[in-house]
């Protein structure tokens, strides 16, 4: 099946626009589209008029030009027919916003609607979902854009069965700078589901993180699953819903009984190399991270910091998490401590964390950063940067994301989310260096840079 | 590969829905795993005369196809000594709901290791490995991995386990026999791939292991329904 036209389109028709409700799905659909990206787009509706002076198509047979992909947004008893029209017309493929479906209890109108598909080999999403952003060719989702935060175009895909959890995550993702390649809310998944997703976004060259929210496989469904994101070269994410069991089931074996369906998930995900993330504050940050760096580390952490207690806390957490701050050697604090600036040298320890106290200069964190960034047994530093150091200045942040540049040693920042210091934080951010709200988020990135490989 | 003995004994226990601990023991002999000397006796003079001819101290367990968790039924006796130990044993079992006879068995040592099995709905077989006995549910300490187990799944397995030091003799102890342990759970994962389309979950519990082998002592079998 190809996908081709149905994610990246230059030319859509949204079905079932409606002359009399402004609010109707494939109103918003169109407008948006229409107004904001890059297809054209052509409005289908079985009455046929006008609409906001362009003319309305009865039949998407009658569109003059090639249509690519087709948002259908009609009632659901009109879907198989629609559908096989757009076949018969040379669409590359649709989504199936409406809902009406599986969901509420229509398994026979879907399994209609799928064996046309499926006959005609013609890839559609859904139905009962929200579809696909695609920037910035086309979005089809059915919030007003001025309701929605949608981040800029970048390399994470997210997939979701929920629609709600995707347009939230898709929210926080462009709050933290976070861009996308793409966004599918798959919704029945009656056609198309995780794994075609999956296989999709491993050969696409505009993304190299794929994210995914799952509630639960078909059976053995998720063998496939892991089976194939353990080969996928590109970083994959999940966060799993359903984690605890409603009630007991009575179970007469201690297999059975320990081995309860969240466990086995949890357990295979990370046999094969794929993150799981525990909650929305694990995925966010883990997206973030592996957006940047796709070659897992060992976890030896350099922690570079301008504040003892800081670089405290942040041992404790890399312990916790499995991960290790190796001691420097002798000669290597030596050295560092003759290149940095003189004021500092006495008060300074070296030791890892590299304390550079609330004294130290810009230069000194370059130093340090520098010097770190070139050990062959750290594999990965976190710098926590503190904005409130008098001797620092905004573009530190920009000037250290060069040595990353340089020297390829994969870097996590930590700076205070506030107004306040936001160009120490883009420094990084747009520099390609995730940049971290607290201590533990920084080190639960720097773990994930961990886990995405084999267990 | 499954032979036709051991389909034999998946097709006689399928009515029941798992399988007696003997035939479960001969299935897995079949397999290539190690269980422990046993005998079925059915009636107390043969009791006495297999616990002779293995050596006390031996092992007596209830058989009987009511009885799925022998130990909550005080249905298993270890260090029976004498004969006349054997004998109140038998007597003691016989009342139990369902009697068939008694497993007598040869005593054994080492760890005490859970090896299990589970037929996931979403990602199909799947083996546990972890510390055994009958406060395997307590402890928790188990790994779980999606079968068929290579090697870098058995290394990941014993490395992630907490009770590693006890793998590894701690205080004294020996350790255990890796190389055994590693031959063990790769046989049993392509049994349990074989049994796929028949098994429910498998617990081998407990699975002694010594610095010289890992033994089987108990297994339960559960079957698709």
């Amino acid at each position: 099946m190809n996908f081709g036209d149905l994610f990246k389109p230059k030319t859509i028709a949204v079905i079932g626009i409606s002359l009399a409700n402004e609010k109707h799905p494939a109103n918003v659909i169109y407008n948006k589209n229409n107004l904001r990206m890059e297809v054209k787009v052509f409005p289908v509706n079985d009455r046929g008029g006008t609409y906001q002076g362009e003319k309305v198509y009865a039949n998407i047979l009658d569109v003059p030009e090639k249509v690519d992909m087709t948002v259908i947004a009609t009632r659901a008893e009109a879907v198989p027919e629609i559908m096989t029209d757009c076949i018969r017309s040379g669409v590359g493929g649709a989504v199936v916003i409406s809902g009406g479906f599986a969901e509420k209890g229509n398994r026979r109108l879907q399994d209609q609607v799928v064996k046309i598909a499926k006959e005609a080999d013609f890839p559609f999403i859904g139905p009962n979902c929200l579809g696909i952003y695609s920037p910035p060719y086309m979005d089809t989702f059915f919030i007003p854009s001025e309701r929605i935060m949608r981040p800029e175009k970048g390399k994470v895909a997210l997939v979701s069965q929920s629609g709600g959890i995707l347009v939230d995550h898709m929210v926080k993702l462009a709050g933290e700078g976070v861009g996308l390649s793409m966004a599918v809310s798959i919704g029945n998944k009656a056609l198309i589901g995780e794994i075609d997703l999956l296989d999709y976004f491993t050969n696409d060259p505009e993304t190299n993180v794929i994210a995914f929210y799952i509630e639960g496989f078909a059976k053995r469904e998720g063998r496939e699953f892991v089976l194939k994101a353990g080969q996928c070269s590109k970083p994959v994410v999940v966060l799993k819903a359903g984690k605890t069991s409603l009630g007991v089931r009575a179970v007469s074996s201690h297999t059975a009984s320990m081995a309860g369906d969240y466990e086995v998930f949890s357990s295979v995900l990370a046999q094969y190399g794929v993150v799981e993330a525990k909650d929305e504050f694990e995925l966010i940050p883990f997206c973030e991270a592996l957006s940047c760096y796709q070659t897992p580390i060992k976890g030896s952490i350099g922690i570079i910091t301008g504040s003892g207690g800081h670089g405290a806390l942040a041992v404790d957490a890399c312990l916790s998490h499995g991960l290790s701050v190796p001691t420097l050697s002798e000669p290597d604090q030596i050295e560092i401590r003759e290149n940095i600036s003189q004021r500092i040298q006495a008060i300074a320890s070296f030791t890892n964390p590299v304390d550079l106290t609330g004294s130290a200069m810009d230069e000194d964190f370059v130093t340090a950063t520098n010097f770190l960034s070139r050990r062959k047994e750290i594999d990965c530093l976190l710098i926590l940067l503190l904005p409130y150091l008098p001797g620092i200045s905004s573009d530190l942040g920009a000037r250290l994301s060069q040595i990353y540049r340089q020297t390829g040693k994969p870097m996590i920042a930590y700076v205070p989310h506030v107004e306040k210091y936001l160009m120490f934080i883009e420094g990084f951010q747009l520099n390609q260096i995730p940049v971290a709200h607290s201590i533990e988020e920084a080190v639960h990135m720097a773990e994930a840079l961990r886990r995405h490989q084999p267990c | 590969m499954l032979t036709q003995e051991m389909k034999n004994i998946i097709l006689s226990s399928k009515g029941k829905g798992w399988v007696l601990e003997p035939q479960a023991k001969r299935l897995l002999s079949f397999a290539g795993l190690d269980v422990p000397r046993f005998f079925l006796a059915r009636g107390v003079d043969e009791a006495v005369r297999f616990a002779k001819e293995i050596g006390y101290p031996i092992v007596g367990k209830v058989v009987s196809p009511k009885v799925i968790h022998k130990s909550d039924k005080n249905g298993v006796e270890v260090g029976i000594d004498s004969e006349r130990k054997v004998r109140d044993a038998f007597d003691r079992f016989s009342k139990i709901e369902g009697f068939e006879g008694v497993l007598v068995e040869e005593m054994l040592s080492g760890l005490e290791l859970i090896i299990g099995a589970k037929n996931d709905y979403q990602f199909g077989p799947v083996v546990l490995f972890g510390i055994g006995g009958v406060w395997v549910e307590i402890y928790r300490d188990i790994i779980l991995r999606m079968a068929p187990l290579v090697q870098r799944d058995i290394d990941s397995m014993m490395r992630c386990i907490k009770a590693r030091p006890l793998l590894e003799g701690y205080r004294g102890s020996n350790p255990v026999n890796f190389k055994e342990l590693n031959k063990l759970l790769l046989t049993f994962s392509d049994l349990v791939m074989d049994l796929e389309s028949d098994i429910e979950s498998i617990d081998l519990n407990p699975v002694f292991c010594s610095s010289s082998k890992c033994i089987v002592a108990d297994v339960r079998i559960l079957l698709k329904q």
